[in-house]
């Protein structure tokens, strides 16, 4: 349940705001839905009556999540996911928006289907919903959609979800008519003919296993094509999921030439690598597969560096009657919208990452690059807050997780941290008790 | 009737030998794969297998260490030789045999591998005999079911019985396996028979090889404990054993070999070829053979070929691997 949109002082926190560069102790004012004053001893100055003051001692006050790629089921496959549970899952795990794949069933390539989706979200989810368009019609990898219209609709990003666009003349129109509309294109990065029949990262586990190897080369050879032609069309470009180290050279490069160029990589691929498959467990199914250890370390350094600019959650729901099948046979994805936050602070506990960069990487970075409000303490801007104990240890049980399906590859897993309040525009969305 | 009166006290005796030998225990529910099987293990089964060897050559084979139980044979690919082998050898043991193939199956009309496994689970079977076209969907199957599961076979991942049988095969005609080169050519990427070999082989101490074309080999193999190599004569020098794996029709014709005829020329074994091997070198198939693809008919059906005697093998390592897994089922 929402709570009332009284005033809420969150007093004596670690206040933490990678869009400035802010980490200090203090106070943090919240009333009408922003953010009203963060410094020290806001309590001591006195608050407006009736403000809701929660000691947060101990804890980090930090901008919400903005999760920049999650697959909801809405509409076409509720039965995996809806907006309103996505939305529950996404309060749960600290994520104050959600940015959705458009490859739903029908997929949001036309303004109507934009609208569908925000006025779905604003009556039944507690969090701020935005769609990315369809990049390409009916994602059929064909005809542009139309993006000026989406964008004025709503549509925060042009991509076509899990599917690459392999014809390169397409791919090149399209950047280069986005430009005229600074839109965002956003792109998985898999030649499915290089994936063919893979199923897992090619090398010597899948050889072990018998299971068809999906080479590096099937990301690096599209990544390559992509940012050449982003830097051809001058177009703001994304690699959606990057998983292994030579994508990143080939990044860097891109980067270094000044083209308009940035990259995510999920949560998955930065916390597990291809051994968690262990005997033919599909839940680390994901497309594209998880990679080696040093794969894993090169995105890690990457994402510290500033090289990989935001991580996301690939959320992607799937039930038992895609998942319980022979690895090859069974779904890619894994959910983790939920999980996102507690799996980086792995990273965190380890000493891979600092708390600001992975923070930035969800919140500040994804807010900057989709031009949305958030990710930001700032002063006037809206309050999607949350609250991070940084060491409460948990189990994850996935029977208490608010997603429909259970398919998590953090299951059981020993956590050490979580969120404890989220506030979505003022309001609390999610308490943990 | 008709044996002279010596002949039968021979095998009166022969017969007491094998009843008095303790069945050899394997303690684990399944026979899922190689991989975790210790040096022990294998040369318990293959010595046990040896003894069902002199059995098979008997004229009473029947046995009854498995009276009583249910052997099911769930074949989800067809297999001529593998399910035979192993319907011959639960009948050899006394189980009740039963055979059901995909194509008479419901699995036809959508029913899931897990639906399939819990239903026949339901009718009691003490084991199940698994063939699969997916790697990973034998254990997948077993880990929803109580009685004790064989892997006959997981898409490109497993085949225990066939490596073991190999394993016997060469143990009969060499006396040993530790030491020996042993060459398997051919499409090893998509070969479970490769993958239970390699490993098989490995822990018994032989040095293993693999000769294919760079399309047929899974990136990653050198890992397994094979040298690798790309030309048959250099892979074939002073080899011991020679083995040749099947090459599926659907490969041969430009997706992973630009035609049979090209990988008949530089892969496929012939008497030229094979005569870089050791004088005295063996040539394998696990079968089906493609004659005049894989393998000529020449070598397939010459002097050095032990391709006869390992479909005869198969019974008895495949008779030890059922006993040796009875031994744990409740009330044995």
């Amino acid at each position: 349940m929402l709570s009332d949109r009284r005033p809420i002082l969150l007093t004596n926190a670690r206040i933490l705001d990678p869009s400035r560069d802010l980490d200090f102790p203090g106070d943090l004012l919240i009333a009408d839905g922003v953010v009203r004053d963060a410094r020290r001893g806001i309590g001591a100055a006195g608050v407006p009556e009736g403000t809701e003051v929660i000691d947060c001692r101990g804890r980090v006050v930090a901008p919400g999540l903005i999760d920049m790629r999650a697959f909801v089921g809405e509409p076409g496959a509720e039965h995996r996911e809806t907006l309103a549970s996505a939305s529950q899952a996404a309060a749960a795990g600290g994520v104050t928006t959600i940015v959705m794949r458009p490859d739903t069933t029908p997929p949001i390539d036309n303004p109507a289907m934009v609208d569908f989706v925000l006025r779905r979200a604003r009556d039944t989810a507690i969090v701020h919903v935005h769609p990315m368009a369809a990049l390409t019609k009916d994602l059929k990898g064909a005809e542009m959609t139309e993006i000026g219209l989406l964008k004025a609709a709503g549509a925060v990003a042009f991509t076509d979800g899990n599917r690459s666009v392999t014809n390169a003349q397409v791919m090149r129109r399209a950047l280069s008519y986005a430009k005229d509309f600074d839109a965002l294109i956003v792109h998985h990065t898999e030649d499915p003919d290089l994936v063919g029949e893979g199923v897992m990262n090619e090398g010597e586990f899948a050889a072990r296993l018998g299971l068809t190897g999906v080479p590096r080369a099937a990301e690096t050879v599209m990544l390559e094509r992509d940012v050449r032609l982003a830097a051809l069309a001058g177009a703001r470009y994304h690699a959606a999921s990057l998983t292994c180290a030579e994508s990143l050279d080939v990044l860097r490069r891109a980067k270094d030439a000044g083209a308009p160029v940035t990259a995510a990589c999920s949560i998955n691929h930065i916390t597990l690598n291809e051994v968690d498959v262990g005997s033919y467990r599909t839940f680390y199914k994901t497309a594209p597969p998880l990679r080696a250890e040093s794969d894993r370390v090169a995105l890690v350094t990457a994402l510290a560096d500033g090289l990989i600019d935001i991580v996301m959650s690939d959320h992607d729901p799937q039930d038992v009657e895609t998942k319980r099948l022979p690895f090859a046979e069974a779904a890619p994805g894994a959910i983790g919208i939920e999980t996102m936050l507690a799996a980086g602070l792995r990273l965190v506990h380890n000493g891979e990452i600092t708390l600001p960069n992975l923070l930035r990487a969800m919140s500040t970075r994804p807010a900057e690059l989709l031009e949305l409000p958030g990710g930001t303490l700032r002063p006037g801007g809206v309050a999607d807050v949350i609250v991070i104990d940084l060491d409460v240890p948990w189990v994850l049980d996935p029977n208490e997780l608010k997603s429909k399906c259970k398919n998590t590859p953090f299951d059981e897993a020993r956590l050490q941290g979580r969120v404890i309040r989220t506030i979505v525009a003022g309001r609390t969305a999610y308490e943990y008790v | 009737m008709g044996l002279p009166g010596h002949a039968s006290a021979l095998i009166a005796s022969a017969l007491m030998n094998i009843a008095q030998t303790p069945a050899f225990v394997l303690h684990r529910r399944h026979l899922l794969g190689i991989e975790g099987l210790s040096r022990d293990e294998i040369v318990g089964l293959l010595d046990r297998a040896e003894e069902f060897v002199d059995l098979n050559r008997q004229i009473d084979k029947k046995q009854s260490t498995l009276r009583g139980r249910t052997q099911i044979n769930l074949f989800f690919e067809v297999s001529t030789r593998t399910q035979s082998s192993f319907e011959i050898a639960g009948k050899r043991l006394g189980a009740d045999v039963m055979n059901m193939s995909v194509g008479s199956s419901s699995m036809r009309k959508g029913e899931t591998l897990i639906d399939t496994a819990i239903t026949l689970n339901a009718m009691h079977p003490d084991i199940l005999v698994v063939r699969h076209h997916a790697s990973g969907a034998v254990e997948l199957l077993a880990h929803k079911v109580d009685c004790s599961v064989i892997n006959a076979g997981d898409g490109s991942h497993e085949h225990p019985t066939q490596a073991l049988l190999d394993a016997l095969t060469i143990r009969r005609n060499k006396g040993q396996i530790e030491r020996l080169t042993v060459t398997i050519c051919g499409d090893i990427a998509h070969s479970r028979v490769a993958r239970s070999n390699i490993m098989l082989l490995n822990t018994l101490g032989a040095r293993v090889r693999v000769v294919a074309p760079s399309t047929l080999l899974p990136p990653g193999i050198e890992r397994m404990g094979v040298e690798v190599f790309r030309d048959m004569r250099e892979g074939l020098r002073d080899a011991d054993i020679v083995m040749t794996l099947r090459l599926q029709r659907e490969r041969m014709s430009g997706s992973f070999v630009p035609s049979s005829q090209e990988y008949f020329h530089y892969f496929g074994l012939d008497e030229k070829k094979l005569a870089y091997a050791k004088p005295d070198a063996l040539v394998m198939h696990p079968g089906p053979m493609n004659r005049g693809v894989e393998i000529d008919s020449l070598v397939a059906d010459g002097a050095q070929s032990l391709i006869r005697e390992q479909v005869e093998m198969g019974v008895a390592v495949r008779m030890a691997a059922l006993e040796a897994l009875s031994q744990n089922l409740p009330n044995a």
